[in-house]
């Protein structure tokens, strides 16, 4: 029973996917690939990826849905129907840098092999030793943390500079219309 | 929604449990699941979740524009403190083992205060980006008062429809 949880999970993604690519209701295609981000975290789940999982149900289909909602409410909410014609080109693209990912993964190990050459190298050392060294029984914090403790300081300024990006390009309070402004506010405006 | 009774005692009933939520995944992240980015977006969540049903402007009042921002930097300020203080103390850069009286207890400090710096950053990260997005007047919660914020929904929608019908 377990066993069909998978194919089941990645048969409802092709499903949510082919509906975002089918659909024109921008609404509905938000509230599909939150259901989509749902369907991945629960891959990762099986996959033994909780933490990955975590962020994936909070960021994923969390956050990122309410901020799609909120461009939603900027833009409009019907996608333009796109020109009539058969992208022979771009569909070659697809095909071939497709078949070159499917042709590649026949070199892979399997899911789960022991023998696998991520698994000889550093996890063997940060298994054992990590619980011992840092006394966190979570793998993934004390790697995250400690071990890779540079990486992460380089993802934490990633994330800020994501929002100082944000916050420079759509940040600023435009101006109110003269109508509705009163003299204090376009004061403050101003001097922003 | 604003005006409706269930997602506002619902949501009154939960934010609560989701902030405290969000502190148990930051401290709780060494043993399980979980650690600075999850909270810090569940934190965030429920900030986003309170402005969603009550309104961009209280939530402000509470999260101000400025203390989002202050937010944002501290927490990188605070994972780099952090390796800068493992300096001072003749360690090398983000090495925890000094930062405790043993190194398994320095580690733990370390990690801890990393992680809570992620977190910070992070819920700030998320605010600034949600107030931005949500504080175009557009969008129609924006800082005005709700009845405002109606007269400017209605003024939207019947602009949208007149171009609706002229298009």
């Amino acid at each position: 029973m377990s066993a069909l949880i998978g194919p089941i999970l990645l048969a409802f993604l092709i499903a949510v996917a082919l509906a975002i690519l089918n659909l024109r209701n921008l609404f509905a295609v938000v509230m599909l690939s939150g259901i989509f981000s749902f369907l991945m975290a629960g891959v990762f789940v099986i996959l033994d990826a909780v933490d990955v999982a975590f962020t994936e149900a909070a960021v994923g289909a969390g956050i990122s849905t309410v901020l799609m909602l909120g461009t939603l409410a900027l833009t409009a909410a019907r996608e333009k129907l796109p020109r009539k014609r058969l992208p022979i080109l771009p569909l070659l693209v697809v095909l071939a840098v497709g078949g070159v990912l499917i042709y590649g993964t026949f070199d892979m190990p399997a899911i789960g092999d022991p023998n696998a050459p991520v698994h000889q190298h550093m996890a063997p050392r940060f298994i054992e030793q990590g619980p011992i060294e840092t006394g966190v029984p979570n793998m993934v914090t004390s790697v995250l943390a400690s071990y890779r403790g540079y990486d992460t300081m380089g993802e934490t300024a990633v994330i800020f500079t994501a929002a100082i990006g944000v916050l420079l390009m759509i940040g600023r309070r435009r101006k109110r219309k003269p109508e509705t402004a009163t003299g204090k506010r376009e004061g403050r405006d101003d001097a922003v | 929604m604003r005006y409706d009774g269930v997602p506002r005692i619902v949501s009154k009933l939960l934010i609560p449990l989701i902030l405290l939520f969000g502190l148990y995944v930051q401290f709780h992240g060494d043993y399980g699941p979980g650690g600075g980015f999850q909270a810090g977006v569940i934190f965030a969540a429920g900030f986003i979740l309170y402005a969603l049903i009550f309104g961009l402007r209280r939530c402000r009042e509470v999260l101000s524009d400025g203390f989002v921002r202050i937010m944002l930097a501290a927490g990188l300020l605070l994972y780099i403190g952090t390796g800068l203080a493992s300096l001072w103390l003749g360690a090398n850069f983000l090495d925890y083992d000094v930062l405790g009286h043993d190194p398994v207890s320095g580690q733990h400090h370390g990690i801890l205060l990393v992680e809570l710096g992620v977190g910070i950053t992070v819920a700030g990260a998320m605010l600034a980006i949600f107030f931005s997005f949500a504080g175009r007047d557009e969008t129609g919660f924006s800082g005005a008062d709700d009845a405002e914020a109606e007269a400017e929904a209605e003024a939207e929608a019947e602009e949208r429809e007149r171009a609706e019908t002229g298009a």
